[in-house]
């Protein structure tokens, strides 16, 4: 009987269906002081002066922070971009200028969250507005700069040239000129704000509760950020309400917590961030605009060669920036199997929100743009979506990338036959034909996209080849507990993606026991759990990393076990088998009712050690296992080198129909094709590909950070942004094929970000729609307003062009 | 300015008596405290949670008097006199409602930040209509968001506790 493949019921849910989970806002110490941040109301200003002396005289103030404390106590976060971006001083306040609308300018700690915002009211900033640049190449003329001290706003800039694109050009049949595409801003949100709870202990220590879901990292980062050694900050997190790489840098705001507290002789402060701050200042997804893009075609509209320079949008500050200017070429070539590639990859500042890791971050950005351009090439040649696709798709596998990343397995063909048939293709194709002779709007869109998963850290090199990172690793520790219970730590931090589950299921198959006998601890403690520095919740991994790490402590663990209870009973290890008997899990020895337990080895070890007689030392039923994928470490000058094991895929199909009257588009089917290898638990794995579809239906037709010429931000409530409700989502016909990674142990393949596929379909559906009315697709989000604007001003003229 | 330093020190705090969960609570509380504050801050019940400022996302739903509330958009004092059900409520004696077994069963919640609301979302649902067709059960629950589910899972939650609750 096997654990992995079932789905047996979340250990996580006891709790949270109860209303007991612990979210960082659940903890209500006695006396805690409640943080508020006062923010900056432009997108582009010079700070004359703060007067926070009517703030400071409120009865129920604490403390008032502003850039003085920071500058006193703060050393800038460390940068990852090369000089002259290196220079750019982040710190969790503004000190004499303000980069981005909703930048903290201080923060009031009360004794009440009303009285914080009653005090943060009566601090007097004196601004002088500036000019703001909000349009990435406006950025990149520098005649506005975000940062004055670095002299530019431009953060990277770098070409992938791969093949020979010049010689495919010369020879190609058909060359589709695309003149601009834009992928527009827009994040995950989760539910759950940002939060902490910070304590200077007089020992000098930070402690934090929080909801970051990189803590490992928030701590290399925050501890030199509060000039600290990284020992004396430990970072806490429980429960997580979502996070979907948007809560990888709130350790930026943590610090105010922290320096409240410092500034309050110690006491505990909470910072709880409110939805608007969050939509302000929590950070976006990167924004893309791709320029000058040329397709080479052969005769059969088999794609050869693509060029075409792409301009990312970072917002005001490069937090996790500019990684995202090499991530995006995990995925390089998308699905398909041209040679010939040269991609000018540049990154500017803007006075916008920073950009933080999004679900499918950055290489939906280039799935979406390579599917873009298969289906406009497809469409001005006249070949149809899928028979595109089949011209042009990647078989043979394991398959090098040009830029030398291995697509371990994946069979895209079957993947679009599967989705035909969950659609019921041919019946919405002549639906489809039907409807468009009467006048109506219908499209099919396909979008096939990738997940890579389980980074090479090698590939910041590319980006910085100064960082000392490469290679990736996770953490476990397994123990027998003194009363036999088996304890699992692990290094990640989970959000909602249910790894205590997960986990659990991998080593009840190891010791052939019940999940429900195995305790994986909740939430992740920098002092309790092991972890690495690659630890952590992120970029579709857990399947590989976090349980090849458990699988590995659980063979080291039954090594220990085995000898330890062939030694007590006298038997060879090869006899005893895993079990459960009367006295709960076991060894035994086979064929016999000679067995020990797990209470009594742990005892002999933990308690009553003499037994042993000094046999054994290397016993200690407590082991920890770190995994590390066979990665090495990429040629940078050459940009090649393999930069993710796995690569997960997703084949979506929607068929849409644009409203007349509203320019809605509704979605009359919609299929849904996963490959995530084997899968650990389908339950699970079905529920993360739901949910990054509806993410990616409401980021496609809904959800958009807008702002105005004065960097105002439109979107910045709930109720402006409208995230996706129940009542805007289609029945999704989901289903599943399975091609084993072969660089996985298990066969799984990381997954659960799904690779921003409907975002890519419902731009084919719509252009599928509309190709007909003169309408190209150029910008990932087709809400009614953009249709409309396409319907009134058809673009194919400008937008397109065929040699 | 002079009404929020008038505020914080002058205004007399109130006195609330709300009944949760079967419980009678009296408080003295700021006039501007928000139930939702008063049930986590003041009683601890901190099952119910706050995910806006705007009314739109429902993580905050409680019942008062039997009628789905978002309790971020009511004073304490509104309620003063009410009876409130909130997540912690729903387990009677140790047993689960069929709602909660059916939402971990169906896996209706992942990282399970909008459970509670939707759950009083749900029985709200359910309490007016034993049988919900699909369409019913997206009505009733579009003023929860989940983030994480992209909520067919919970569609399907919601059908099998319906079923469960006819039966019993
Ligand atoms: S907290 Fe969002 S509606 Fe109440
Ligand atoms: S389960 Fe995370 S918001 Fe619904």
């Amino acid at each position: 009987m096997s654990w992995v493949g079932k789905s047996p019921r979340r250990k996580e849910d006891d709790r949270l269906i109860r209303g007991q989970g612990l979210f960082t806002d659940d903890e209500l110490g006695e006396g805690m002081l409640q943080l508020y941040i006062l923010r900056s109301p432009y997108a582009h200003a010079k700070i004359n002066s703060i007067d926070t002396s009517a703030a400071e005289a409120l009865p129920g103030v604490a403390c008032v922070l502003t850039g003085k404390d920071v500058l006193e106590h703060c050393d800038p976060y460390m940068q990852l971009a090369l000089e002259p971006a290196a220079n750019i001083q982040d710190y969790p306040l503004a000190r004499d200028k303000i980069h981005f609308q909703g930048e903290p300018v201080a923060a009031v700690a009360a004794e009440t969250v009303g009285l914080a915002m009653d005090a943060a009211e009566l601090i007097d900033v004196d601004y002088d507005m500036l000019d703001a640049v909000l349009d990435v190449e406006e950025a990149l003329k520098d005649e506005i700069l975000v940062h004055d001290n670095i002299g530019t706003n431009r953060t990277w800039q770098g070409v992938y040239e791969y093949g020979d694109v010049d010689k495919a050009f010369a020879e190609a049949a058909h060359v589709v000129k695309i003149d601009r595409l834009h992928f527009h801003r827009y994040s995950s949100t989760p539910l759950e704000n940002n939060a902490c709870v910070a304590e200077w202990t007089r020992q000098g220590t930070v402690e934090f509760l929080c909801n970051n879901n990189f803590p490992g990292f928030a701590k290399q980062l925050l501890a030199p950020g509060l000039r600290l050694p990284i020992e004396n900050v430990r970072v806490r997190t429980y429960d997580v309400g979502g996070a979907f790489g948007n809560k990888i840098w709130n350790y930026v705001y943590m610090a105010l917590a922290a320096l409240a507290s410092r500034k309050t002789g110690g006491r505990r402060v909470k910072w709880a961030e409110i939805r608007t701050e969050h939509m302000l200042a929590a950070g976006h997804g990167n924004e893309r605009t791709y320029v000058d893009t040329e397709v080479a075609l052969d005769k059969d509209g088999v794609i050869t060669a693509l060029r075409s320079r792409h301009l990312d949008d970072c917002g005001a500050y490069t937090r996790y920036e500019p990684l995202g200017c090499v991530i995006f070429s995990q995925v390089l070539p998308a699905t398909y199997k041209l040679r010939n590639i040269r991609i000018e990859m540049n990154q500017a500042v803007t006075n916008k929100c920073p950009v933080v890791p999004n679900r499918g971050y950055s290489r939906m950005q280039q799935l979406w743009f390579m599917e873009r351009v298969v289906d406009i090439c497809g469409q001005e040649l006249g070949i149809p979506a899928d028979e595109m696709r089949l011209n042009n798709y990647i078989t043979d596998f394991p398959y090098e990338t040009p830029n030398g990343c291995v697509y371990d397995s994946g069979n895209y063909p079957a993947m679009l036959d599967k989705a035909k048939e969950l659609l019921d293709w041919d019946k919405w194709a002549a639906y489809r034909d039907q409807a468009r002779s009467e006048g109506k709007h219908v499209g099919i869109g396909i979008g096939t996209t990738l997940d890579s998963g389980t980074n090479n850290f090698g590939q910041a090199q590319i980006m910085n080849p100064h960082l000392p990172f490469s290679g990736n690793s996770e953490a476990c520790i397994i123990r027998l507990d003194f009363d036999g219970a088996v304890v699992v730590t692990l290094g990640t931090g989970p959000s909602g993606q249910g790894h205590e589950t997960s986990a659990s299921q991998v080593v009840a198959d190891e010791l052939n026991i019940d999940p429900s006998m195995v305790t994986v601890r909740s939430g992740f403690d920098t002092n309790w759990n092991t972890f690495v520095g690659h630890s952590g919740s992120y970029a579709s991994q857990f399947a590989v990393t976090g349980l090849s790490a458990v699988h590995g402590a659980c063979q080291k663990l039954k090594t220990e076990m085995r000898k330890l209870a062939g030694f007590l009973l006298e038997a060879a290890e090869e006899d005893l088998e895993f079990g459960v008997g009367e006295e709960g899990p076991q060894l035994k020895v086979k064929g016999t009712d000679k067995a020990v337990n797990y209470w009594y080895l742990s005892n002999i070890v933990n308690n009553n050690n003499a037994v042993l007689q000094g046999a054994l030392e290397d016993v200690t039923l407590n082991v920890r296992h770190v995994y590390r994928p066979p990665f090495n470490v990429p040629d940078v000058e050459k940009k090649f080198g393999n930069l993710t094991l796995t690569y997960a895929a997703q084949l979506h199909i929607a068929v849409v129909e644009i409203d007349p009257a509203t320019c809605r588009v509704n979605t009359l089917a919609y299929a849904a094709v996963d490959d995530c290898g084997t899968v650990i638990n389908p339950q699970i794995a079905h529920g993360q590909v739901h949910g990054a579809t509806v993410h990616g239906i409401g980021a496609a037709i809904m959800e958009a950070f807008d702002y105005d010429e004065g960097g105002n931000l439109l979107t910045a409530t709930f109720s402006d942004y409208c995230p996706i409700t129940s009542m805007n989502i289609p029945d999704i016909a989901y289903g599943n094929i399975e091609t084993p990674s072969p660089f996985s142990y298990n066969g799984a393949k990381g997954m659960g970000e799904g690779g921003g596929a409907p975002l890519h379909t419902m731009s084919a559906a719509v252009q599928d729609a509309l190709h007909g009315a003169g309408v190209i697709v150029t910008d990932s989000f087709v809400s009614p307003p953009r249709v409309y604007e396409l319907l009134q001003n058809p673009n194919r003229e400008t937008a397109v062009s065929v040699g | 300015m002079s009404t929020t330093e008038t505020a914080a020190q002058d205004i007399p705090k109130v006195a609330v008596e709300i009944t949760v969960n079967g419980q009678s609570y009296r408080r003295e509380v700021e006039p501007r405290t928000l139930l939702v504050q008063f049930i986590r801050e003041e009683l601890r019940l901190t099952g119910t949670h706050i995910g806006c400022d705007t009314t739109y996302c429902g993580a905050c739903t409680i019942l008062l008097d039997g009628e789905p509330v978002k309790s971020c958009t009511m004073l304490a004092a509104q309620a003063d006199g009410g009876e409130v059900l909130t997540v912690e409520g729903l387990e009677k004696d140790g047993e689960l409602h069929p709602l909660q077994t059916a939402f971990s069963e169906h896996h209706g919640l992942q990282c399970g930040y909008c459970t509670p609301g939707m759950l009083m979302s749900s029985l709200a649902l359910l309490q007016n209509n034993a049988s919900p067709t699909e369409k019913q059960i997206r009505k009733g629950i579009q003023g929860n968001l989940c983030r994480c589910t992209g909520y067919h899972n919970i569609f399907k939650a919601i059908e099998a506790a319906a079923a469960e609750m006819r039966e019993d």
